[in-house]
């Protein structure tokens, strides 16, 4: 680049701009990113939330980190709390305290911390499941899923090695039933747990460990995945709802600038807005009230933060003993007996571990039996993919059995029912539920995608009650629109693939496999309506005043 | 129409695109036509919606004031009761809740009202052409092949064994993470050990204050912790292990199984307090039915049974220490438990 800038800018700012510019080419990143398209919807803004609440949580981590102190070592309280002065605690509860009660606004910026974490996870949750149910995770986006997968296990060690710090009563019996948990893993459980802790439970170790993964190792990982997850969308352009106009080769929607980063920026001020309202009026973790941890007392209806419920409650949906039975196997070995802890081996890593290795794998499975590698920039309406619809369903409900079981004792305190009982109905449920959610779940879907093609072939209810000239009554159906009719009848419509031999002429054992998992998926489908069964229709009803085809029939 | 498809290179005709089939099908209309709004032809409406957007931003100004009136009026730093504590915190949050939503919902509300609302369209390209394809496995194969290292695999293979050597250092520095310093053996021999021990008095958890067996009546429950336990090296850890139920019931009422019978004084009996399932202190002791109930997880234990499991997820019985009276009445440990406390680990084997 030997040739100099010609141009010469009249105003200031043009000046520095082009100062600027010539310095690092942000010309190109202007022409690149300016006008980007972003389709708009409700639903897109979910993985936004998750973002911003990341933001926060950064601000107000920060923040934290200039007041608290992440040491175990013991002190007497002498701060200005005075139901817990004089009493002797660990220095990270300590400054835990001063933050609310002796620095300026710290209560607030210590809940706005905590609202955005569970914000956070919540977010990031729905938004997988709108991902999920859309279809969006299909190629070429499979990596961005796993990528987001991830971004949500991160999001949950993020908040569990945050929840511990303050070393409170409730955390500190969450740390030990992590102490528990560690100490059933075969073999090498016990040593992880002396590791983990310094030695044992509860040592004066701990918490500066958790501290730095939860101020360093983690966000970093967050960031540098957020990073790879932005840059992926931008590389697929993000994905559209079906309908008039869009399809799977363009993006219709609004420019980055200005509509779209207006919104975009605007939505960051109403996060703050709303978490900060949260914050000022709703009490959260009074760790006040709870005392320091002694591993003696514990105040019943415990809970942990809403996102590691579900491993909770899959903890308290095991039985430890049937009978006679314990899952507690004692088995004799010549050097003496080893104990495999299945009682909390298996709920704390079974269900977990096969809701997110289902998760991870879906879109690969889902492209196994569909025989479907195109790649899908239209998204689904969920009612148009029953079988995906259903199987997320079942997750959900899955999951929900196991987050209500974190909850077995205030339901049967509040509900006025025995204890025993809900656990026995949610054990029920944990393998039922699922099976429920999927065959209604489907059935619904089915059941929508009919009457959407009820309402292609017949037209809508117009509301207006007529008489025919021999005095029978019927209500008056209207034509819909182009517009409409094609959204209801233009969707990817998967159908039973039947085992297909290999080039050798061969069906293979896995491919009669798939054949049988795709006849389970789509051997009860709805198919979109057609043009000539639309022509059928017509002429079977006698409708010959139908004028939707022309375009003017719309809507003023 | 929205049959056009990717002409990516994997798809030689093998698998169908997306949209290839458009035999019968109804056609894409292509977008609505645009619907004005109110503001886009009457100039009126347009300079209410800019009224309504400054005034959502002056919310916002009014929002930062009262953040900055409630932080300096009404925080009394050091003499603020909980009360006042309270009210700051709730005025602070308003104040930052109306700043930042005075912003945002003005933006948006400009965004949607004042800004263009015609939907644009962009036409998407492949993520990676057939060109870029060919281009970069010829750069890659050209690295390869000056690297050479196809072609010496003894530089390969002994760089492969020192690359997957040169980690292993790192793993065995994480060994002291354990900062007592102890052996393998010794980590493990620990967890079968309390301070409990011969003579060893049980009293009052926290005040420390021994207890005599004519304070036991039938139907009560003391939490104990062992003699000295506030002046012990590590007391947290400690006490970890060592804190203890006492109930007393009817001896009529107790199964006592054989080598139990002297463990207890008239129906006195000193339970591990650590609930075996993941080791929550179990608080919950119902008198009626003489259950002991967790309140991490409903593990139950029922103390007529010697703390046998009867519900819940805890795999094992509550380990019992045996008990007596010294010569002054105050109730005494015979030894330390006889099988470690709380949760289950892989070398804890049959006890």
């Amino acid at each position: 680049m030997t040739t100099t800038n010609e141009f010469t800018a009249s105003t200031k700012t043009g000046r520095l701009a082009d100062f600027v510019d010539s310095r690092v080419g942000a010309s190109g990143m202007v022409k690149e990113f300016g006008r980007k398209i972003f389709p708009d919807h409700w639903s897109f803004m979910f993985g936004e939330v998750a973002m911003y609440c990341f933001v926060l949580l950064l601000l107000s981590g920060t923040f934290l980190t200039f007041f608290f102190d992440p040491s175990m070592a013991h002190v007497v309280y002498e701060g200005s709390y005075v139901p817990l002065k004089g009493i002797g605690m660990s220095t990270a509860m300590a400054s835990t305290l001063d933050i609310s009660f002796d620095v300026r606004g710290g209560l607030f910026m210590r809940q706005v911390h905590h609202w955005s974490a569970l914000l956070f996870v919540a977010s990031l949750s729905v938004h997988m499941l709108r991902v999920f149910f859309t279809g969006a995770f299909r190629r070429p986006r499979e990596l961005n899923w796993v990528v987001g997968g991830v971004l949500l296990i991160m999001g949950l060690a993020a908040g569990f090695t945050g929840y511990s710090l303050p070393d409170d009563l409730l955390s500190g019996n969450g740390l030990r039933i992590i102490d528990g948990v560690m100490k059933a893993i075969p073999v090498v459980g016990t040593y992880l747990s002396m590791f983990f802790f310094g030695g044992e439970f509860p040592g004066e170790h701990v918490i500066p460990r958790l501290y730095s993964l939860h101020i360093m190792i983690v966000p970093a990982v967050i960031i540098l995945l957020l990073v790879i997850h932005l840059f992926m969308v931008v590389t697929h352009k993000h994905t559209q709802y079906p309908g008039p106009g869009r399809t799977n080769d363009n993006v219709v929607g609004f420019p980055v600038g200005p509509v779209y980063a207006a919104k975009a920026g605007g939505f960051f001020f109403i996060i703050f807005g709303i978490i900060a309202m949260i914050s000022g009026l709703v009490q959260i973790n009074p760790v006040w009230n709870y005392g320091p941890y002694d591993p003696s007392p514990v105040s019943a209806g415990t809970q942990p933060d809403w996102y590691i419920g579900f491993v909770d409650g899959a903890l308290r949906l095991m039985p430890g003993v049937l009978g006679n039975f314990s899952f507690e196997w004692n088995i004799p070995f010549p050097w003496g007996s080893n104990t495999l802890v299945l009682s909390v081996l298996l709920p704390a890593l079974v269900p977990a571990g096969a809701l997110f290795a289902v998760m991870f794998a879906w879109p690969w499975i889902e492209r196994w039996v569909t025989k479907d590698n195109r790649e899908h920039h239209l998204l689904d309406r969920p009612r148009n993919a029953p079988f995906r619809t259903a199987m997320g369903a079942a997750g959900v409900v899955f999951y929900s059995v196991m987050w209500a079981a974190a909850s077995s004792d205030l339901i049967a305190t509040h509900f006025h029912v025995a204890l025993n009982d809900v656990t026995y109905w949610l054990r029920t449920l944990f393998f039922l539920g699922p099976i429920i959610a999927f065959w209604l779940t489907r059935r619904i879907c089915l059941s929508l995608q009919r009457k959407d093609r009820e309402i292609v072939l017949h037209g809508r209810e117009a509301g207006i009650i007529q008489m025919s000239p021999e005095g029978g009554f019927s209500e008056k159906h209207e034509e819909i629109d182009v517009y409409k009719r094609y959204l209801l009848t233009s969707f990817n419509d998967n159908k039973y693939i039947p085992a297909q031999p290999d080039a050798a002429g061969h069906i293979s054992r896995k491919e009669k496999r798939r054949a049988k998992i795709s006849k389970f998926f789509f051997e009860d489908r709805v198919a979109p309506v057609t043009p000539s069964e639309l022509e059928a229709a017509h002429a079977a009803h006698g409708h010959h005043e139908v004028e939707g085809d022309k375009q003017d029939s719309i809507e003023k | 129409m929205g049959d056009h498809s990717h002409g990516s290179p994997e798809g030689s005709g093998t698998v169908a695109k997306a949209d290839d089939v458009a035999q019968d099908r109804f056609p894409d209309p292509g977008l609505p036509p645009h619907r004005p709004r109110i503001a886009d032809s009457d100039p009126r409406a347009a300079k209410r919606h800019e009224r309504q957007v400054a005034l959502l931003f002056t919310i916002s100004i009014i929002g930062t004031l009262f953040f900055f009136v409630s932080y300096f009026v009404l925080g009394h730093l050091g003499d603020m009761t909980f009360a006042e504590l309270r009210v700051q915190n709730a005025a602070l949050g308003l104040g930052t809740a109306f700043a930042m939503l005075g912003i945002g919902v003005g933006i948006v509300h400009w965004a949607k009202t004042l800004m263009p609302d015609h939907e644009l369209v962009e036409s998407r390209h492949e993520i990676r052409t057939e060109e870029d394809r060919q281009d970069a496995v010829e750069i890659i194969d050209t690295i390869i092949d000056e690297s050479g290292i196809k072609r010496r695999p003894l530089i390969r293979n002994t760089l492969i064994g020192a690359i997957a050597l040169a980690p292993i250092p790192a793993i065995f520095m994480f060994r002291d993470l354990d900062r007592t310093g102890n052996t393998a053996h010794q980590m493990i021999e620990s967890l079968s050990h309390t301070m409990w021990d011969k003579g060893v008095r049980l009293t009052r958890d926290p005040s420390g204050t021994p207890i005599k067996a004519s304070d036991v009546q039938i139907g009560s429950v003391f939490h104990v912790i062992p003699e000295g336990l506030n002046e012990a090296e590590n007391v947290l850890n400690e006490k970890a292990k060592a804190v203890v139920l006492l109930m007393r019931m009817d001896p009529a009422e107790m199964n006592i199984s054989e080598g139990r019978e002297t463990w207890n004084v008239d129906g006195i009996v000193a339970y591990s307090k650590i609930c075996t399932h993941v080791g929550c202190p179990i608080a919950l002791y119902e008198q009626h039915t003489h259950h002991l109930l967790c309140p991490c997880h409903q593990s139950t234990f029922d103390l007529a049974n010697e703390c046998k499991v009867v519900f819940g997820p805890a795999g094992h019985a509550l380990p019992q220490l045996p008990i007596t009276v010294d010569a002054e009445g105050y109730l005494v440990a015979q030894s330390d438990f006889h099988e470690p406390v709380g949760p289950a680990y892989w070398e804890r084997g049959k006890h």
